[in-house]
């Protein structure tokens, strides 16, 4: 190197002081710490699936039970009275324990899009409305009061939806059957509104102010900057929102229970009864001979729905990245 | 440092006793400031002097913050801008506004420049195209853009983000356009792009601008007004303002003994 007409000093080894060596020990106790308390979590849900897919894998193992519950039975119509067509049906409890999950499945996914359809519209807009329309005294009220929903026992929810919900829509629209998928729908919307209210207006609250004011310096309404700027800015946030609203959708039991009335019919009518997986295995599990084949299949439900929900965020964010890349122009 | 026109510049926006306040603290004090069409005028002054609240209240942005108030009145073209009849949405269509901090939308960067037609009602695609392209020319950026439209507009360099920004609101065609600080941000090549383009831009627009640097309040502008503790404390031709200001403290000031 050259000198540039400076005095060169000569290396000396450095030496650590007591009081850095302390600093240094303190930082790597801390962040032990902090690891151990990340991986418990991450351990106890490895655990929980472990734990159920054990249960759920006997299934496939026992001979007795893959025969009595193959999955051919479970996902395939099967001849259940002679000279009538095959069928789905679920009832496991019988002298020829019928295993069918379709019926289950359809009741899911009744219930689970009655609530969304109903709950993403509402969450969405009155975000929309808390963070950009309304003013911020209302705001102050409005945002802990939904919030506060969240906080309603689901069996409040779901008690609800029973004596009340279902009463008016029967008496309103002359329903055959008090207690159907639209109920239950209904009562996991109310469930899901707060959770997808909530998040979505966090993400369009983090919005930069910056986006509205160059939104309104170009001549565009408040309406305008909402639509076409804060939304579109937030949508990542938005779609994490309705995931989360659709994990507890799905996963959500009580109301289902008490509001859906439990039949496993296979139809497409909106107001037939339902019953959904989640609902069948609180109803079924206490009951259930510990090891029996049926046993067995509850915790497969357990399983499938833990799968639907993974695959469904996933999806959710494998399109968030490519969105925020479209968005950012890099790899974010 | 463009020499003084012989014949009188109309006047195209002008502040009468404007005061401004937020809540109960005055942040503007009764300025009375006109800004002459077709040319630049640069506000001065040390960080807090009310000089971007004067500027935000020429387009009303002032309106979005909760308790800001004003007294006085502010003519755009001998009318008043905050009279009853006055359509907000109409009144920054014709005065755009350039921000500190560029501030693209999270789109490409033909939906930035297209945003401000879109939303004032044009449909026609190739109107649309026409028009972005003549702004970005307009901004200086097109070249180096021409290629890459679809890409996001963050994806641009600060400086470059600086221009699309400028160019998006030249795109509505304002009349006047206020510039707070546009080059604060900026490197001293991006700095010296943006500065060339204002002097084109003034054959065509009224342009106030707010800066930190004297230097390029000298170099951009025809007009400087000295902004001190809310008031406006002189304001003349920049060449005077610069080199022979009547008050001390404007002198002070822009031979940078204090600010």
């Amino acid at each position: 190197m050259q000198s540039q007409g400076l005095v060169e000093t000569a290396p000396v080894a450095p030496r650590l002081s007591s009081a850095a060596r302390r600093r240094q020990i303190r930082e790597k106790v801390i962040a032990g710490i902090i690891t151990a308390a990340a991986f418990t979590g991450i351990a106890a849900l490895v655990l929980i699936l472990v734990f159920i897919a054990k249960e759920a894998l006997t299934l496939f193992l026992d001979a007795h039970a893959r025969e009595e519950a193959s999955l051919s039975k479970m996902f395939l119509p099967q001849v259940v009275r002679a000279n009538r067509p095959p069928a789905f049906v679920w009832q496991p409890v019988s002298n020829v324990p019928k295993v069918s999950m379709i019926p289950l499945f359809i009741g899911t996914l009744k219930t689970t899009l009655v609530s969304m359809v109903v709950a993403v519209p509402v969450g969405v807009a009155g975000a929309l409305y808390a963070a950009e329309f309304a003013p911020r005294r209302l705001r102050e009220v409005l945002k802990p009061t939904i919030e506060l929903l969240a906080g309603i026992p689901s069996v409040v929810l779901g008690f609800f939806a029973l004596m009340v919900l279902a009463t008016f829509l029967q008496d309103t629209f002359g329903l055959p059957t008090r207690l159907n998928a639209v109920v239950a729908g209904l009562g996991l919307a109310l469930a899901i509104v707060p959770v997808i209210f909530t998040v979505s207006e966090d993400a369009l609250t983090a919005v930069p102010r910056s986006y509205r004011e160059a939104s309104l310096a170009l001549g565009a309404t408040p309406w305008e900057t909402a639509w076409k700027v804060v939304l579109p800015a937030a949508a990542p946030g938005i779609l994490a929102a309705c995931v989360l609203g659709f994990g507890r959708a799905i996963g959500e039991t009580m109301i289902v229970l008490m509001a859906s009335g439990n039949a496993a019919i296979v139809s497409w009518n909106f107001t037939d009864s339902v019953r959904s997986m989640s609902a069948t295995i609180a109803a079924e599990m206490g009951e259930v001979v510990v090891g029996s084949p049926h046993y067995s299949l509850l915790f497969f439900i357990g399983v499938e729905l833990f799968l639907f929900t993974f695959v469904l965020n996933m999806v959710a964010s494998t399109w968030t990245r490519r969105v925020l890349k479209r968005l950012t122009g890099a790899g974010a | 440092m463009s020499p003084s026109p012989a014949v009188p510049a109309r006047i195209k926006m002008e502040a009468r006793q404007l005061s401004l306040l937020y809540g109960s603290k005055v942040a503007v004090k009764e300025v009375s400031l006109a800004l002459p069409e077709h040319q630049v005028t640069a506000l001065i002054g040390p960080s807090g002097c009310g000089k971007s609240t004067f500027l935000r209240s020429l387009n009303r942005m002032n309106d979005l913050i909760p308790g800001a108030s004003h007294q006085g009145t502010v003519l755009l073209d001998g009318t008043s801008i905050h009279d009853r009849h006055v359509d907000v949405v109409d009144l920054r269509r014709r005065v755009g506004m350039v921000f500190q901090k560029s501030n693209p939308f999270p789109k490409t960067i033909f939906e930035n420049v297209a945003y401000g037609l879109r939303v004032g009602g044009m449909k026609d695609k190739a109107d649309i195209a026409a028009r972005v392209e003549k702004s970005l020319k307009g901004g200086a950026l097109w070249d180096e853009v021409k290629d890459r439209l679809n890409d996001s507009a963050l994806s641009l360099s600060g400086g470059q983000q600086q221009r699309l920004c400028i160019a998006r609101a030249l795109a509505v065609e304002p009349e006047v356009l206020l510039m707070d600080e546009p080059a604060s941000a900026l490197d001293p090549i991006a700095t010296a792009k943006i500065e060339e383009l204002i002097h084109e831009l003034k054959e065509r627009y009224t342009i106030a601008i707010v800066t930190h640097n004297m230097q390029q309040a000298a170099r951009v502008s025809d007009r400087t007004a000295f902004f001190y503790m809310g008031e406006l404390v002189e304001c003349g031709p920049t060449e005077q303002i610069f080199t022979n200001p009547r008050e001390k403290r404007t002198e002070d000031y822009v031979t940078g003994k204090f600010g």
